[in-house]
């Protein structure tokens, strides 16, 4: 009995060349441009929305939500790279996020609390004795540094460990999300340590900047957003390189890459751990907007939330995962404030409707909404 | 020898009752190659087809009784909703059914809330569940015996099925080799079937176990899931064997760790003693032996 991914092969990208783009070569010259740039004009359109409609027209509250969104975004980026193009499904994302929103938070604690002093919540349930791994984060580039080397290494290793083993498909993702469940679990008991079940809040600071100050809080999202748009630009680039390619042939046929020389555990390692990076930075950013990070937001049940938004918009598109995770904060603050209970009905419902019937994703609509289109103008030509 | 002896027959009841929750899913992925992430939500409606049962018949030594046929139907008949409705038609696709029972365990559980409440319901344990046995020195409840005993009738009944019974022949076939079984004439859908029905059923079961022990509660299903998925891992998948080895192994280590240690660094320890395990045999205690590559 073999325990293989058989997740069907990606339909978009790969399909043959039309007939007449392979008779006119000066067609699918342009069909070639929009296909490699395309995907860069759909990133720049997100870029626009984010970067300049978005701070001009929402208030400073929804900015804040959308700054939230845009954090989950930058982790579901990560995911669409893995479990769209890599074929694992990363179940645990939410433990990376955690990494880096912890690390961002501690050092934002301790700019709270003052040089040479202590974060409140020490005093308030243990001694008042710091613990020395805390004393480095007091350094804002330690801290910027420990944010992307943290889950690279804890990534780096785990999957070393677990995908050298040929460990893969549900092993794989279960692995990963007993892992958020511990990492969730000592997070809640060591409360002297990292604030237990509260977690980190009440900051003031961000390197140096008044927090609650309107215009830090708008550059804030600012830098959330433009990072989602930077590593939007990072995964174009992965996707369409010889690296993109090995990725999507290891999901596809393991065995015949291994035959054809390349050590697969090593293609899939490197998109694991791409994918942690993400996801740290996105819990990094999501700690000065959201004002809080909590065993809640990193819990099973949170990396859980972070694919549903991947699911719907398409894991294996470039964009899809970005938009759907934004979709999906934006459900969950809407419908949860009108509905508190049935949001969970929604969520549950949202994974069931979206895999039973559309696997790929919204984005997965696209080519087909094309295909109609050109199909009802060549019937209206021969018509005419 | 208290210190010994706690945690050795706690961990074995812990055991118990993982391994009451791991045999669905062992049967489900060995068999149809699905990850069942709503079968802890199947050990919630036994738990809760225990209090309901209870709520009908007051005598409490009769109601246990009577309630374990009740919640393997109740929960074996919600398998088979989940089987007909959803799993069908994503057999080809693995991971996408893992996610589809994450969904499904959610609107369960979030449904239990609506239906029973968010507080959890206690379940009167009957007279003669209440006592303890003395095993040097340490007064071992019965309702863990019981448990215990739960476990291995359901093994034992398991076992005579798979190896005495026509349709045991059957399963065994589908697992060894779908196609062929379905050239000699095994109907392998109506199969998958009950090995749903069947599966479910025991998680059920597990779920009489655990309100006898902790009473009922929405989030009951998802404590145990992970624990019940690390025990098949670290078995082998569809294996009963190593089902139950993986299940008593994994209970006895959190036991003592819990007592070394704390509950919550218990976890966190058997999970790295499962991944550092799966170094040594990644594809679990036992395997069926295959010329596939994977």
């Amino acid at each position: 009995m073999s325990i293989t991914t058989s997740d069907a092969p990606e339909v978009h990208g790969a399909e043959p060349a039309a007939p007449e783009a392979a008779l006119s070569p000066k067609r699918s010259f342009r069909s070639d441009l929009v296909r490699t740039y395309g995907p860069l004009l759909g990133i720049g359109v997100l870029a626009l929305l984010l970067l300049v409609w978005a701070p001009g027209s929402l208030s400073p509250f929804r900015l804040g939500n959308l700054g939230k969104y845009c954090c989950w975004a930058l982790a579901a980026v990560g995911i669409g790279l893995a479990w769209g193009r890599g074929g694992m499904l990363v179940m645990g994302q939410g433990v990376f996020f955690g990494l880096g929103g912890y690390a961002m938070a501690m050092h934002m604690k301790l700019e709270a609390a003052g040089p040479g002093k202590v974060p409140d919540f020490m005093q308030l349930y243990g001694n008042g004795t710091m613990p020395s791994w805390w004393e480095p984060f007091r350094s804002g580039p330690f801290t910027l540094f420990a944010i992307i080397a943290l889950p690279a290494v804890v990534s780096f290793v785990l999957g070393y460990a677990i995908l050298k083993r040929r460990v893969k498909g549900a092993y794989f993702a279960i692995l990963t999300q007993a892992l958020a469940v511990a990492f969730s679990t000592l997070l809640i008991a060591t409360i002297k340590q990292t604030g237990g079940f509260n977690g980190l809040n009440t900051f003031t600071k961000f390197f140096g900047q008044n927090l609650y100050d309107p215009a830090v809080k708008k550059n804030i999202y600012m830098i959330a957003a433009g990072l989602l748009i930077v590593c939007l630009v990072i995964v174009w680039q992965l996707y369409r390189s010889r690296y993109g390619e090995l990725l999507v042939a290891t999901r596809d046929a393991e065995e015949r890459i291994r035959f054809l020389g390349y050590d697969p555990a090593n293609i899939k390692l490197a998109a694991f751990v791409v994918a942690a990076i993400m996801a740290s930075i996105g819990g990094a950013m999501f700690v000065p907007i959201a004002g809080i990070i909590s065993p809640s937001n990193v819990d099973a049940t949170a990396s859980i939330m972070l694919i549903a938004g991947v699911a719907l918009g398409g894991r294996a598109s470039l964009l899809g995962p970005a938009v759907g995770a934004i979709v999906v904060g934006y459900g969950q603050t809407t419908l949860s404030e009108q509905f508190p209970t049935q949001w969970i009905y929604f969520q549950g419902g949202l994974f069931i409707v979206v895999l039973l019937f559309l696997p790929f994703g919204i984005t997965s609509l696209l080519p087909k909404l094309k295909e109609l289109a050109s199909r009802r103008r060549i019937t209206g030509e021969s018509a005419a | 020898m208290d210190a010994l002896t706690t945690p050795f027959l706690t961990g074995t009841a812990i055991g118990a009752i993982l391994f009451l929750a791991a045999l669905g899913l062992t049967l489900t992925f060995g068999q149809m190659g699905v990850i069942n992430m709503a079968n802890g939500e199947f050990l919630m409606a036994g738990a809760y087809a225990t209090y309901l049962t209870q709520q009908v018949i007051s005598s409490t030594g009769l109601s246990i009784l009577v309630a374990i046929p009740v919640a393997f139907l109740i929960a074996g008949l919600l398998g088979l909703l989940l089987e007909v409705s959803i799993i069908q038609w994503m057999y080809r696709r693995p991971l996408d059914t893992l996610l589809v029972t994450v969904g499904v365990s959610m609107v369960l559980q979030q449904l239990a809330r609506d239906v029973f409440g968010a507080q959890g319901d206690p379940v009167r344990p009957p007279s003669w569940m209440r006592g303890s046995i003395d095993v040097f020195g340490y007064h071992w409840p019965h309702r863990q015996l019981f448990t215990i005993v739960l476990a291995v009738t359901a093994l034992a009944a398991l076992t005579a099925l798979l190896k005495r019974s026509a349709f045991g022949r059957r399963i065994r076939a589908t697992v060894q080799n779908r196609d062929l079984a379905e050239t000699m004439g095994v109907s392998t859908r109506s199969v998958d079937r009950l090995t749903f029905f069947l599966g479910s059923g025991l998680a059920g079961v597990g779920g009489v176990a655990i309100a006898l022990i902790s009473g009922t509660n929405p989030t009951l299903g998802a404590t145990y899931i992970i624990p019940a998925f690390l025990v098949v891992v670290a078995g082998g998948v569809g294996q009963l064997k190593g089902t139950v080895i993986a299940a008593w192994t994994v209970g006895v280590v959190t036991a003592f760790l819990t007592d070394w240690t704390s509950g919550s660094m218990a976890q966190v320890l058997t999970f790295a003693a499962v991944v550092v395990f799966l170094q040594i045999r990644p594809q679990g205690l036992f395997t069926v032996r295959t010329r596939g590559l994977a």
